[in-house]
């Protein structure tokens, strides 16, 4: 088979010339190129890195003026928050305790929990042991419209539709409380809590059900025993995240909690989450450098550092299952 | 012989009892996701049940007014909302695209600092989105950049917000074409640029459309950020440039929310049907792309 | 498909161990011609890759050590050996595909016409280029037949004045042509699992290479479509030189000239290291190999 006609010294013309050869091997000028795109590839990556450094800068800073007026201590203890009110241009005239806000974040977290983790538990256990292709694919979608609708939209609902059904069952007296936010901000993050905990039950290998099955035991036992068991890590890390999510949230809190920092532990009070009164600043008139706009981002500090707690916790939970199977 | 009859008048291990009790778990199951079904339908009634008669040519044609509110509508807030996304889209998806190619394609993932950004990505894909809107206040709409509150705050601080989602959902499209590709281009003398550029994002396209559908979508809900960067209160004229004060549909119809009367719970309801409607047609449309043109290797 | 029998000027055998003389020398029906098994390898102008005490790590673990190996031009050389003793990993080296895996780590060189293509300044983009690659499964692109040739000398510039005859030639050089010549524009995919092993082999032609590595290319195909590659084989080693990783051990007597054996020792930790063993003309290797381990192995007695 004769070989395509070709320059000699050029590829493929056999032996060719040894050094012309050479030449050809570490010629690369063309490299640049490669070099200049992986340069400004890397820098997009590295923005992200830029975002955290931002983030943590841009809470910082002004913690530094916030401390110099307001004992640490005082804030981080105090019971009683009068932020926004008052004199704007005062520091002592207001009280800095910071306990009613993280009080009610924590109180409608809590509330959120209780509705999220065994709808959303039960949600995962039952696409992942029990349902059919068909159904799942019916299933599916539906929690991500359930995960797809606006926060602002669910606060809307738990003011205007939810609480006026909870009134007479709980004897709610005003128009804002913590109840119905809470539990609708539940049923808001059943989905992060059931597919990631349906990611962990599918991940457990099938070897393990068969064996279950093959020593008698029913689905329910080999779920419970065997499966839930196996997937804990996974599971307790989808639930870390939903309480990140939780504490997170704003629109809800914002819209039906009422902005009214007290605190109080009966949900049928309203009250004020962290992320609420940082809404409540921001779309209200604060001059800058007033200490109300100071304690936007010391209340934004303390969220930072409670989401970014769990987060961590959630992501390594999340290596520790990918890793055992 | 005398066993054997016994064992087959006794049921097996558990017998009624555990009969009635798996009975009663997968009862359970049931439950919760009807609770969840039940009330992703309570949430779509009340919407459309309250939202349908302002659903009107008015609503996206006329500015929201407190004298007339029976004919307001909120048609600022709709060219605010694209404008915003728009800008966000064309911020977002290159950088995003950029950074999930070098992790992806590029990075040796023994390297610290290649550890380091996927760690912060991961974080940052969880950071509450009330978050970037502080970040955004303080260096671009205030501090250095310091443009003040107009849509390209807006779409700076979404950007941020989506951004890591948008990294990790083309990740994961990339990583879906399989290896072999790679290494057959590479083997031929191809570049790692070449090999990514004509190789994988190619058969990685339908994935990294449909992540980055999904990512905008939250992107069109979402107030709190927007609140903080200055989306501002109640604009009647309609946005019209990047530098411009401008209002999205989340931020508008939070603004509505004080307004006690009646006739702006309508418009209210209205304006959220709008809006799920929109975002729907964006999530059947991702839903849409994925199931067609996703390649099974 | 004629082979012109060229006698091979240089033999390379490594030293052989202490003691092992007298045990092969024991060996029933074994001749050795000790003269020639301690003799210092001379090279002939024919040799186009060198080896030399090429060991690869993967992190701390060495996969195999010391290799040294000559290729000769135009002649397909076969790497045998049984499973995990390192034939793949010296063959991925040898047109640095290694370098993508992390952590792999090369000492001693690979010389191509001269040049080690692990120095500093080398282009490996173009060392790949000239030294083509075909996988153990075949992994045609997902484009049209057409285009899978055509890739290899768009992305490396080749000048090609017209790629309709360079697509063709490569097709044909991989006897393929007749079979796809009315569909060039259909998918790769829709090609049977032979017919794509050869479309690999015409994209791996089309980019001019001198070199062809092949990772036991017939081991995920049929014996009918095997046997049409081992003839493409013989047809091809005409024009390039063939370096063959290979299980089955009558395709390497059928088909290459010379045959290098490897095999993994336990050293001083227990841990399995990959070593070359002997290298040889073929007919020798298989007929009267010099170490017992090969003949062990020829015989079937282990792998």
């Amino acid at each position: 088979m004769a070989r395509a006609t070709v320059a000699a010294g050029s590829p493929g013309s056999g032996q060719g010339n040894q050094s012309t050869i050479a030449a050809q091997l570490t010629a690369h000028r063309r490299r640049v190129g490669e070099r200049i795109i992986e340069t400004v590839l890397f820098g997009s990556a590295a923005l992200s890195v830029l975002v955290t450094v931002g983030i943590v800068v841009s809470l910082l800073a002004p913690l530094g003026t916030f401390f110099s007026h307001v004992n640490p201590f005082h804030f981080l203890f105090g019971t009683e928050w009068t932020a926004a009110f008052g004199n704007k241009a005062s520091w002592d005239d207001k009280k800095w305790g910071v306990l009613p806000l993280v009080v009610a974040t924590f109180i409608t977290t809590a509330l959120a929990l209780l509705v999220a983790c065994p709808v959303g538990l039960g949600t995962a256990m039952f696409l992942s042991e029990y349902s059919s292709p068909r159904l799942r694919r019916v299933l599916k979608p539906m929690l991500e419209v359930l995960a797809g609708v606006p926060t602002v939209v669910y606060g809307f609902i738990a003011l205007t539709a939810v609480t006026p059904l909870l009134k007479p069952v709980f004897g709610i007296t005003g128009l804002y409380n913590m109840l119905a936010p809470g539990i609708v901000m539940g049923f808001m993050i059943v989905p992060t809590i059931a597919s990631l905990s349906e990611d962990a039950m599918s991940a457990v290998p099938s070897a393990l059900r068969q064996g279950s099955y093959a020593l008698g035991a029913n689905r329910m036992k080999t779920t419970l025993r065997v499966v839930f068991p196996a997937a804990l890590s996974g599971i307790m890390a989808a639930v870390v995240l939903g309480i990140s999510r939780a504490v997170g949230e704003t629109m809800i809190m914002a819209v039906a909690v009422g902005n009214l920092a007290q605190l109080t532990f009966d949900p049928r009070q309203p009250a004020q989450t962290m992320t609420a009164f940082i809404a409540q600043i921001a779309s209200g008139d604060a001059p800058v450098g007033s200490p109300v706009y100071y304690s936007l981002f010391a209340v934004g500090a303390l969220l930072f550092v409670i989401t970014l707690v769990m987060n961590l916790t959630s992501i390594r939970l999340v290596r520790k299952f990918r890793q055992a199977y | 012989m005398a066993t054997a009859t016994l064992a087959a008048t006794r049921p097996i291990a558990g017998g009624r009892r555990s009969d009635i009790r798996s009975i009663v778990f997968a009862g359970i199951l049931w439950a919760c996701l009807a609770t969840a079904c039940i009330f992703l339908f309570f949430v779509l009634a009340v919407i459309v049940d309250k939202g349908i008669d302002r659903f009107d040519a008015n609503l996206v044609s006329k500015p929201p007014s407190t004298i007339r509110p029976a004919t307001a509508g909120v048609e600022p807030a709709i060219y605010g909302t694209l404008w915003v996304i728009g800008m966000t889209a064309l911020i977002a998806l290159p950088l995003g695209l950029a950074a999930a190619i070098y992790l992806e394609e590029y990075a040796n993932p023994r390297r610290w600092y290649n550890r380091l950004i996927e760690l912060n990505v991961q974080n940052l894909a969880a950071v509450p989105a009330i978050i970037y809107g502080i970040l955004t206040l303080a260096f671009v709409v205030r501090g250095p950049i310091s443009i003040g509150a107009v849509a390209l705050a807006g779409a700076i601080a979404l950007a941020l917000l989506i951004l890591p989602v948008i990294i990790i959902t083309t990740r994961e499209a990339l990583r879906a074409v399989p290896a072999e590709i790679r290494a057959g281009s590479l083997a031929l003398g191809a570049t790692r640029w070449q090999t990514t550029w004509k190789q994988v994002l190619p058969s990685a396209v339908p994935g990294i459309a449909t992540g980055s559908i999904l990512a905008l979508s939250r992107a069109i809900g979402e107030a709190a950020p927007l609140i903080l960067v200055g989306a501002t209160t109640f604009i009647t004229f309609l946005p019209n440039g990047p530098m411009s004060r401008y209002t999205v549909l989340p931020v508008q119809i939070y603004n509505l929310v004080p307004q006690d009367r009646d006739a702006f719970r309508h418009l209210a309801y209205a304006a959220i049907l709008l809006l799920i409607i929109i975002l729907l047609a964006m999530n059947a449309l991702a839903i849409w792309l994925r199931n067609r043109y996703q390649r099974r290797w | 498909m004629s082979r012109v029998p060229v006698e091979r000027a240089f033999v390379t055998t490594p030293q052989p161990e202490q003691g092992s003389r007298e045990r092969i020398q024991d060996a029933p029906g074994m001749h050795i011609d000790v003269a020639r098994s301690s003799a210092a390898p001379t090279f002939a102008a024919e040799s186009i890759m060198t080896l030399q005490d090429l060991s690869v790590y993967y992190g701390d673990f060495l996969a195999v050590h010391d290799v040294d190996l000559h290729v000769g031009d135009r002649e397909i050389t076969a790497l045998i050996g049984p499973s995990g003793c390192g034939k793949s990993t010296v063959l991925r080296c040898l047109n640095r595909m290694n370098d993508l895996i992390v952590g792999a780590r090369v000492e001693g060189s690979v010389t191509y016409h001269g040049v080690d293509i692990y120095g500093p300044d080398v282009d490996v983009i173009e060392v790949r280029r000239r030294i083509g690659m075909v996988f153990q499964k075949p992994n045609p692109f997902p484009k049209s037949i057409y285009d899978n040739i055509a890739y290899g000398p768009k992305v490396t510039g080749m000048k090609v004045a017209r790629m309709a005859e360079t697509v063709e030639h490569a097709l044909r050089s991989a006897a393929l042509w007749d079979e796809v010549k009315d569909k060039l524009k259909q998918n790769a995919y829709g090609l049977s699992g032979g017919q794509q092993q050869r479309l690999c082999i015409a994209r791996a032609i089309a980019t001019q290479p001198d070199v062809i590595l092949m990772d036991e290319p017939c081991s995920s195909l049929d014996p009918i479509a095997t046997a049409k590659i081992e003839d493409l084989m013989h047809s091809l080693a005409d024009e390039f030189t063939i370096i063959i990783v290979t299980h089955n051990m009558q395709q390497a007597a059928r088909v290459s000239q010379r045959t290098a054996f490897f095999t993994a020792e336990a050293d001083e930790k227990g841990n399995r290291v990959g070593k070359l063993i002997e290298v040889d003309e073929t007919r020798k290797i298989f007929s009267n190999p010099a170490k017992k381990a090969t003949e062990d192995y020829i015989s079937g007695r282990f792998g």
